[in-house]
């Protein structure tokens, strides 16, 4: 046992010791400087550009998946008698219909709630001045594509003349358009702020491999090797890329709940449909990890590549 | 197993060493007892072992074939120089100031790239070695700045254990043979010191300490007893001979004349204007060992 422990050593303890040496090497407290900060303030930023990301991805796919089979038929005719009657005629025609989950004729009372901000309260109230059309909510069990929209006309064609049908997610296409195009902006961000962290580690580490070129040419030459040398600055790197993660994870964590608290005071239902899941919260936390990563391979690749000009 | 390997090499050392003058016991106890330690430890494995003497005597460790070497596009500082280095030898190399001594000794430790000519170390091509290779080379160099560059954040004992961390030498291993180098070198109660703080024959101690400290096979020393009291200038003399006595090939630029004397088989190599001459026959092959006081032509101007 004693062999092999004198043979293999203690991989952990011989780390720690190395580490220990190797940090005695360059003075660590130069290499930090404002780094922390910036980082903690690249990481919240992304922390918050992340979540408006995700919360948009989940408007998206909730309002998706309640649009997808909604259909609308409306019967516009302007005498209510004839417009009551194609109304039930199409109704009767559409229920138990194959494809089709649901109808339900919209109640004049939420008709008169829709067109209410527009026309006011009593705009209902006289017929014959102002014809609202008749409303059916229709849910398909497919999606309302072309082919389902047309299979619906034929099929309401003799019983309402007057209907018009109209796919739901039609008439929303242009705000899912919307929230695709803020989501690209979400990811353009996040792409910028690592770029910019990039560049912010990749000044840093040029900086401290200059302000301490002659301990660096001494080290060399007494045999220290690129990989010594880059430890030591990966290492200081990652202590300070993870104190400006933590803070930056909390900067945007509090940053988050705060507009989510006033989003959430709209009480709008797609507002309520973008809350952040679990999954969405475990990616945000991730994210000050990858921040260190992505540092820490920088201030590697950035000191191997300048000790490359040294011989 | 290992420890029993441990304790046959100490028990080795100390027999062989036993004769030797005080003033150089506490090298050779740390020599014994470190060595065979280091050798075993796993840090070996890892590329980061240090070499220790193992050439025989006579091996050629250093050879230069028609070397010239110019800065930029100023004229060569170094011109069609061809020499041969062994192992074991003490070399002297002198010349006048602007000579080429210190871009001669930037060759040999491996910080300059000649402009032409062939340079093979430890019987591998110099110039082509490839860059990865360079740190297992200098580490089998112990080098002594004109300048010192001790590392000035660091006190005077880490700067003495600077290469054996740079080597993966276990703490644990380092403190006993740093605190007996201080304190040969007579810094033993300024080992906490910064170099800012040290006078410059100090400064140039902890850089020979620094230089030694890891045992090289070939030890550079520019100038080394520029800045000491003559006391100190022979007594680390005594030390390069102590470590010449174990192997290693050491090569002393300097201009002191005085120095070539204390050093009875001593080499000398001579630079004048980049050109190297050999007033002692150092650079024939079998080396002519016993040398007299330089003579009056060898004395520098």
């Amino acid at each position: 046992m004693n062999l092999i422990a004198a043979l293999t050593g203690n991989p952990r303890e011989e780390w720690r010791e190395r580490a220990s040496a190797e940090s005695r090497l360059l003075p660590q407290g130069k290499l930090s400087g404002p780094m922390p900060w910036v980082i903690a303030i690249m990481i919240g930023l992304t922390v918050v550009a992340s979540a408006c990301g995700l919360a948009l991805r989940n408007t998206a796919r909730v309002a998706s998946a309640d649009v997808a089979g909604g259909v609308t038929v409306q019967i516009v005719n302007g005498a209510p008698r004839e417009r009551d009657r194609q109304a039930q005629a199409a109704l009767a025609a559409l229920q138990g219909a194959p494809g089709i989950a649901s109808a339900r004729l919209v109640p004049q009372k939420e008709l008169d709630a829709l067109v209410e901000p527009w026309l006011g309260t009593t705009a209902g109230d006289d017929v014959n001045a102002l014809p609202v059309p008749a409303l059916i909510d229709v849910r398909l069990s497919g999606n309302a594509d072309s082919a389902a929209i047309g299979g619906l006309r034929t099929r309401l064609g003799p019983a309402a003349p007057d209907a018009r049908i109209d796919a739901q997610a039609s008439w929303l296409a242009p705000v899912f358009e919307a929230i695709g195009a803020l989501q690209w902006l979400a990811g353009g961000l996040i792409a910028l702020l690592a770029f910019a962290t990039v560049a912010t580690v990749l000044l840093a580490s040029r900086n401290a491999l200059s302000n301490h070129r002659a301990t660096i040419e001494i080290v060399h030459m007494l045999g220290g090797t690129d990989a010594q040398i880059a430890r030591i600055f990966q290492r200081s790197m990652a202590v300070d890329a993870a104190a400006g993660g933590i803070g930056g994870l909390l900067l945007g964590v509090i940053t988050t709940a705060l507009l989510a608290r006033q989003f959430a005071a709209l009480g709008s239902g797609m507002m309520t449909a973008g809350g952040l899941g679990w999954t969405d919260w475990l990616v945000i936390c991730c994210i000050p990890v990858g921040g260190v990563l992505l540092a820490v391979l920088t201030a590697r690749l950035s000191v191997l590549h300048a000790l490359k000009g040294m011989l | 197993m290992i420890m029993t390997a441990v304790k046959h090499a100490e028990a080795h050392c100390n027999n062989s060493f036993a004769v030797e003058e005080t003033l150089q016991r506490p090298f050779f106890h740390m020599d014994c007892r470190v060595w065979p330690i280091w050798r075993n430890h796993r840090c070996a494995a890892n590329g980061y072992s240090l070499h220790h003497m193992s050439q025989n005597e006579d091996a050629e460790i250093v050879h230069f074939d028609n070397v010239g070497l110019r800065y930029g596009t100023e004229k060569e500082v170094l011109t069609d120089v061809s020499f041969t280095l062994y192992s074991g030898r003490f070399y002297f190399l002198t010349g006048a100031s602007g000579a080429g001594k210190t871009s001669m000794l930037k060759l040999l430790y491996l910080a300059q790239r000649p402009s032409r000519g062939l340079i093979r170390m430890f019987g591998t091509d110099a110039i082509t070695l490839p860059r990865d290779r360079l740190p297992g080379f200098r580490r089998r160099l112990g080098v002594v700045f004109q300048d010192f560059r001790l590392v000035p954040h660091l006190s005077a004992f880490d700067n003495v254990a600077l290469p054996l961390r740079v080597a993966g030498v276990p703490e644990r291993d380092i403190v006993k043979p740093v605190t007996d180098m201080l304190d040969w070198v007579e810094l033993g109660d300024r080992s906490h010191a910064r170099p800012a703080t040290l006078s410059g024959g100090e400064q140039q101690r902890v850089a020979i300490a620094r230089a030694v400290i890891g045992r090289p096979d070939m030890l550079v020393a520019d100038e080394p007893t520029g800045n000491v009291d003559p006391d100190m200038a022979i007594k680390l003399l005594r030390l390069f001979e102590a470590l010449n006595r174990l192997g290693t090939t050491v090569v002393v630029a300097t201009h002191d004349v005085h120095l070539l004397r204390k050093v009875p088989d001593s080499l000398i190599m001579r630079l004048d204007k980049g050109r190297l001459s050999d007033p002692t026959g150092a650079l024939r092959y079998p080396p002519r060992r016993t040398v007299a006081a330089p003579r009056p032509d060898m004395v520098l101007r």
